[in-house]
């Protein structure tokens, strides 16, 4: 600290914390929420401390699903399919844009610059903006409620591409050349050196990708119709769908908690390397 | 930057670099391309008829108000996200900055959100917002403050705006925490010197310092707003009430999954596609350069 000013560092403590609680406020009540029975939600105002179904509901959602009106698969199968695409897009996405990277860096080849700005194109074209046609490829693919259908277009990844091309540019040209002359081919060169050094970039990135795949919304809402196949993001949205009343809030409640508390673990667990994949696949 | 240590082989680099290349293809380029393509088009809902327009389909959408009033939605929304999300962001890292020895333990305490999917934030917020169950409802119509957010357009606004501020709050404070601490402390302290307190010095050196992390931020705050908010509208509102929160990307999806009119929704997409490529190369031509001061 430059100077000693007890008052503003008592203010920016303050502010501080009021900033945290309110950003806290949302999952306080939504926890508050997931503890309490159907009609004790709905009294105005609901109780601001938790109550004592906290375990009952949980485990309802998670063997049977939330809502009265609408069904739904359990929540337990649709967490299982969240991870599996969760799993698959940053894998995938860490697998193909390692081979990509390293073609681009260590070989010269025709189209190498048409190759690369392809890629670098997919930056501009999220799926939110071709909706309709990614749509129908997808469906005369006949990959709708597949799980293949849930990854494989999202797992083209333009960020992922650049990130290893960037670290790959670092990586001394002397490691490649007594690779060489070692005689080893270039993909024993992949995997007994690239592939190891990347290491830290991998993690960092594989937890940044874990969290866009598991969050995704759009792109399943499109191509999951069969309950058995939405993610737990979809399922609380098909589960607030069926009207105000008969919506069960702490049983949507509990699914949200279940929804965020993998990503919201892995993120405070793993901070470090967090902030590392957050900061690096924006440079 | 080029490799002078290389590998020959007339067909690895092709197999290595083909699944990236395929998917690209697939999913990306046939689909834009769809996507141009179509946009020239009316077709009726079932895809039987189709007939060349030229551009009809764009002086069509510039004539619609219903579109016009999706732009100004739009608008409004991504200013205020852009503008209030990385303000309270900017003060709540400025402060977490200055008590460096507690920083971490706040960092800790906001970088969550991140990991929340916006459509869960959503659900969260409309649950506070309520008009009937929503604790923040009640304390609003306690206070003599009428709230009705599923009624009310302006309502419905501010709660999706809230929505999408409190998800990329974590987002924006790290990047602003990183580039104060990048600051060197020597500055700050020859400012203190010389007699400027902390006002003056967050006026005169902090913030103009700062000033790449801030554009940066500006541009990916508006590339959210105008793309990964999708799901909190979806979730929260719908778009509603009337076309209150309707914005551009909610409206392709509207239009083309649920008012089937497929040739104005393929020319939605096109004319998001022009915006996204301009946001995308006024970032990347700011990273390269880095302008500072």
């Amino acid at each position: 600290m430059i100077e000693n000013r007890p008052i503003l560092t008592f203010v920016s403590h303050l502010i501080l914390i009021i900033g945290v609680a309110i950003v806290a406020l949302p999952v306080y009540v939504t926890f508050v929420a997931s503890s309490l029975q159907a009609d004790e939600v709905l009294q105005s105002p609901m109780p601001m401390l938790p109550g004592s179904h906290l375990i009952e509901n949980y485990t309802k959602v998670l063997s049977q699903g939330a809502s009265t009106n609408v069904t739904t698969a359990p929540v337990g199968r649709m967490m299982f399919n969240s991870l599996v695409s969760a799993l698959v897009i940053a894998i995938g996405k860490i697998a193909i844009s390692l081979l990509s990277a390293f073609a681009i860096v260590y070989f010269r080849f025709r189209f190498r610059a048409l190759a690369f700005w392809m890629i670098f194109v997919t930056l501009m074209l999220p799926v939110e903006v071709r909706i309709l046609p990614t749509f129908k490829v997808v469906s005369d693919l006949h990959m709708l409620d597949t799980y293949a259908g849930l990854t494989i277009p999202l797992i083209a990844s333009a960020t992922a591409t650049f990130l290893f091309r960037q670290f790959f540019l670092t990586i001394p040209d002397e490691l490649a050349e007594a690779a060489r002359i070692d005689g080893a081919g270039p993909m024993r060169f992949f995997w007994d050196v690239v592939v190891p050094l990347s290491r830290p970039s991998i993690a960092a990135l594989f937890l940044i990708l874990f969290i866009f795949g598991w969050n995704q919304y759009l792109w399943p809402l499109l191509v999951t119709t069969d309950e058995s196949m939405y993610t737990t993001v979809i399922g609380i949205k098909r589960m607030i769908a069926g009207g105000e009343a008969a919506t069960e809030w702490n049983l949507v409640m509990a699914t949200a908690m279940l929804a965020m508390l993998p990503p919201a673990l892995l993120v405070l667990l793993t901070q470090k390397w967090f902030v590392k994949g957050l900061v690096d696949t924006e440079k | 930057m080029e490799k002078r240590a290389r590998f020959e082989s007339r067909w690895l680099p092709y197999a290595l670099i083909a699944p990236q290349m395929a998917i690209t293809l697939v999913f990306f380029f046939l689909p834009a391309a769809q996507c141009l393509y179509q946009s020239l088009f009316v077709q009726d809902a079932f895809g039987n008829a189709t007939q060349f327009v030229w551009f009809e389909n764009f002086q069509d959408l510039f004539r619609n108000d219903e579109y016009l009033a999706s732009f100004r939605v739009t608008a409004v929304f991504s200013f205020l996200v852009a503008i209030l999300g990385r303000s309270i962001s900017l003060l709540l890292a400025t402060l977490a900055d200055r008590v460096i020895r507690n920083a971490t333990i706040y960092k800790t305490l906001l970088i969550w959100p991140y990991a929340v999917a916006p459509a869960v934030a959503a659900v969260l917020w409309l649950f506070l917002f309520n008009p009937t169950l929503g604790i923040v409802a009640h304390w609003l119509t306690s206070f003599g403050i009428p709230w009705d957010p599923l009624l009310n357009g302006t309502h419905a606004l501010i709660m999706v705006v809230v929505a999408a501020i409190w998800k990329q709050i974590s987002y924006n404070f790290l990047f602003f925490l990183a580039g104060l601490q990048s600051i060197p402390k020597s500055l700050i302290e020859a400012a203190a010197i010389d007699g400027a307190g902390p006002v003056k010095r967050f006026v005169t050196i902090v913030f103009p310092l700062l000033s790449p992390t801030t554009f940066f931020l500006l541009v990916v705050n508006i590339i959210y707003a105008f793309i990964e908010t999708f799901a909190i509208i979806d979730a929260a509102t719908g778009g509603g009430p009337g076309q209150a929160t309707q914005i551009l990307v909610y409206k392709v999806y509207a239009d083309g999954f649920k008012g089937l009119d497929l040739g104005s929704s393929y020319a939605q997409s096109v004319v998001l596609m022009v915006i996204l490529i301009t946001l995308t190369v006024v970032q990347f031509r700011y990273v390269e350069r880095k302008v500072q001061y």
